[in-house]
């Protein structure tokens, strides 16, 4: 294994150690609750779809009746099953008759765990199947076309999903791997999914899964023309991360923003809230081999980039506990970083140069991802090219997997077309003469890189420990990431997060642990 | 005194301009990018850089020196007097001139259940570009949330200590939001704590005339971003805490 930073393992060992104490404190908690969220994602996966008369979207529908009408710490699951089972219709036809009012969800004689898993079966297994079937096409591309070490990410953000299909069709013509279609200002906060295609957003477009089939469509045609396999992301944090993560199994997105802490820190939703939600559509995207990506990188746009840089490790280490306890094999874990130091710091390049190597060889077979300057970028457009060159250089020399672009009209505008084409080109240059400077280079023993990747690691170590003493709850309470301090029972989505009934069923979550269990 | 741009002599009017346009490269798209600046008014555009974008889109760089000369000494500015102070110059204040945090508590409150606003002003992400109130050095936020009684707010801000109260309202239907913002002051007012802090209200309808009027020493309306109310806020409690220096 590569050690250019002479990182002591045995640090590296009790990190893991730690976080892994942490999440499994969470976890127990996690594993005795559910959602709305959880269960209006079971419900998208059992094919339950549509809104009714007032937009209103079938599975906020059907959860809300039965938390007013019913007991939701039984799981929808068993809902849905009893009400097929009485009123004899198939899941369509229900739906139907339910959206007119024939049928209710609720009063119906409440059936066990083996008769809801035995009413059902039919829908999971359409789900399942679809979702391994999306896994599938994507092996077939990636098996055709072969991917680079480093690949390019860049974001699209029209609010009209018609014109992010032509800026993403543009950026990946001109060199792009990886598109993002930015989500609209406020949706992370709407407890429900938006419906259909959508053409007005503010500062980005819905996530919708009409949205998400439209890009896919454009993309797959591209990816053929190109011989690229293009990469579809979105975003799931927020009060609906595991509906937009069942969305993203059913149309085949490759990515998935899927924090486990950032709703907490930067939306202030509810952490038990999050925290359970964080699980399922782990989970989802672990079934569907989609990657999900973190969001460490915002810490530093908060918090100052050299102070707080083993923060972001710490977290790093957090995230991976958790995503471990989600069935997530390492190859599919996109930590998140960030080069968001002043470069106006002497030697900033040096400490840059540092934590992307740390973290390179913390999690040597991790698709990391690394963000680019924005902190520090003010309107100077040609300032923020430089900057960017010095951060295409980090992210070539360390080997970064995800390599989201720079803009040089950063703060600025939403890219223009020709903004993304030129950080394009500029990341390219400096990917294709450099190539092999990373293997060239080592790091002067005790030197000033060395010794400040054993800074971070050791202050991270430290910080893990004290939060496994606390426990996780706790130190979001202290505000431990990005200075913000989250009370366990504050923020938005609370009133969604229910305890299991001993007879709770979830049989779509159940069937994709089993699936993992068997393995 | 008449000026121009500047390039390397006195009044050559140089300029420079990149642009897009949704044609491939071609002479005639190179034509084309040369009417544009010409139509811009630049003189004798020369296009010296063109190259595909994408199929269907190329791109120009073109260099020439524009017609327009400007009478510097007839240029008036309204000076800004009231500006709002950017993050750093705020927590650079709050770091020289208190040896403490600032305490923020915000909260949509009554029956709103709308929170944009107050998650616009307070949250660490703040929006379009402008941080929130959490992300500043030396304030401590507290953001509440939606459809908080005033009695739960009173008593929160009282247990931390608040300086400064926001209050979001949204909804103004049937002229709601003046009972409960009015319901807000008698409280405060009663329990003896309106003196000690900053009062700020917001919202889509609010005007700072209207707070005033309602015993308010802020109101903020749209287009209103954490640094306005930061720096009013700050101002406020620099100028009381000059004020009780004064009077000792």
């Amino acid at each position: 294994m590569m050690n250019k930073l002479n990182i002591n393992q045995s640090v590296v060992e009790s990190c893991r150690k730690y976080a892994k104490i942490i999440a499994n404190d969470v976890q127990s908690f996690i594993d005795q609750h559910t959602t709305v969220s959880v269960e209006r994602a079971t419900l998208r996966l059992l094919g339950v779809d549509g809104t009714d008369e007032f937009q209103v979207p079938l599975p906020n529908r059907i959860v809300d009746d039965i938390v007013k009408n019913g007991n939701i710490s039984l799981g929808v699951s068993t809902y849905l099953a009893s009400a097929l089972k009485s009123s004899g219709l198939s899941l369509s036809d229900f739906l139907i008759a339910y959206k007119n009012e024939e049928v209710n969800i609720c009063g119906h004689e409440i059936i066990d765990q083996d008769a809801t898993f035995n009413i059902l079966k039919p829908y999971y297994d359409s789900g399942l199947k679809r979702i391994l079937e999306n896994k599938a096409k994507r092996t077939d591309f990636l098996t055709k076309f072969p991917r680079e070490k480093t690949d390019i990410y860049v974001i699209v953000a029209t609010g009209n999903i018609d014109e992010d299909v032509i800026q993403a069709v543009s950026a990946a013509e001109a060199g792009a791997d990886i598109i993002a279609v930015i989500r609209s200002t406020g949706q992370s906060l709407l407890d429900y999914v938006p419906y259909g295609k959508t053409t007005e957003g503010f500062g980005g477009t819905f996530a919708t899964q009409e949205n998400f089939k439209i890009m896919r469509k454009a993309l797959d045609e591209v990816s053929f023309k190109l011989g690229r396999y293009i990469y579809l992301v979105n975003y799931a944090s927020g009060l609906c991360m595991p509906e937009i993560a069942a969305m993203g199994a059913l149309e085949r997105l490759d990515v998935l923003l899927n924090d486990s802490m950032y709703g907490i820190i930067f939306r202030d939703i509810n952490m038990q809230r999050t925290f359970v939600d964080q699980y399922f559509s782990r989970l989802i995207n672990a079934y569907a081999g989609i990657i999900i990506n973190t969001g460490e990188d915002n810490y530093l746009t908060t918090s100052d980039a050299v102070e707080e840089a083993h923060t972001v490790t710490a977290s790093q280490f957090i995230n991976e506990a958790f995503a471990k306890k989600a069935h997530l094999p390492s190859k599919l874990m996109g930590l998140g970083h960030a080069f968001e130091i002043d470069p106006e710091v002497e030697d900033s390049f040096l400490l840059e140069l540092s934590q992307a190597q740390l973290a390179r060889e913390i999690f040597p077979d991790a698709p990391l991802k690394y963000m680019p300057p924005t902190k520090h970028i003010n309107g100077n457009i040609f300032k923020a090219y430089q900057q960017n060159v010095m951060f295409n250089m980090v992210t070539t020399i360390t080997g970064q997997s995800i390599h989201l672009l720079g803009m040089m009209t950063e703060a600025i505008h939403t890219p223009y077309l020709s903004d993304r084409y030129l950080a394009i080109k500029n990341a390219k240059m400096i990917q294709k003469s450099m190539k092999s400077l990373g293997d060239e280079i080592s790091y002067k023993p005790e030197g000033i890189i060395q010794k400040r990747a054993v800074e971070v690691l050791n202050s991270a170590e430290k910080l893990l420990k004290q939060i496994a003493e606390d426990g996780m709850f706790n130190s979001l309470a202290k505000g431990v990431f990005a200075q913000t301090k989250r009370s366990e029972n504050g923020g938005k989505g609370l009133s969604g997060v229910f305890r299991k009934n001993k007879n709770y069923v979830n049989v779509v979550l159940e069937k994709m642990e089993e699936s993992f269990n068997e393995n | 005194m008449k000026i121009k741009p500047y390039g390397d002599t006195l009044n050559d009017g140089k300029v420079q301009v990149s642009f897009t346009l949704p044609v491939p490269k071609s002479a005639k798209g190179i034509a084309a990018a040369k009417e544009i600046a010409k139509e811009m008014g630049i003189i004798d555009p020369s296009v010296v850089h063109t190259e595909n974008l994408s199929e269907g889109f190329s791109f120009y760089v073109v260099y020439g020196s524009v017609k327009a000369a400007i009478d510097f000494d007839r240029i008036h500015v309204e000076e800004i007097t009231n500006h709002a102070l950017d993050r750093e110059e705020i927590e650079k204040i709050i770091k020289d001139e208190f040896d403490r945090n600032i305490v923020f508590v915000g909260a949509s409150t009554g029956t709103d259940a709308h929170t944009v606003g107050i998650d616009a002003i307070m949250n660490m992400k703040g929006f379009a570009g402008h941080y929130g109130l959490e992300r500043y050095q030396g304030i401590d936020a507290y953001n509440l949330g939606s459809q908080v009684l005033n009695e739960d707010f009173i008593k929160f801000a009282r247990d931390k200590n608040a300086d400064v109260l926001l209050v979001s309202q949204t909804v103004t239907q049937k002229e709601v939001h003046l009972k409960n913002m009015i319901e807000l002051v008698e409280l405060l007012e009663s329990e003896g704590m309106r003196d000690k802090v900053i009062l700020v209200a917001g919202g889509a309808r609010i005007t700072h005339e209207l707070a005033k009027e309602l015993g308010y020493d802020a109101g903020f309306g749209p287009g209103s971003f954490a640094e306005d109310v930061a720096t009013f806020a700050i101002t406020e409690l620099l100028n009381r805490k000059r004020g009780e220096n004064n009077a000792n």
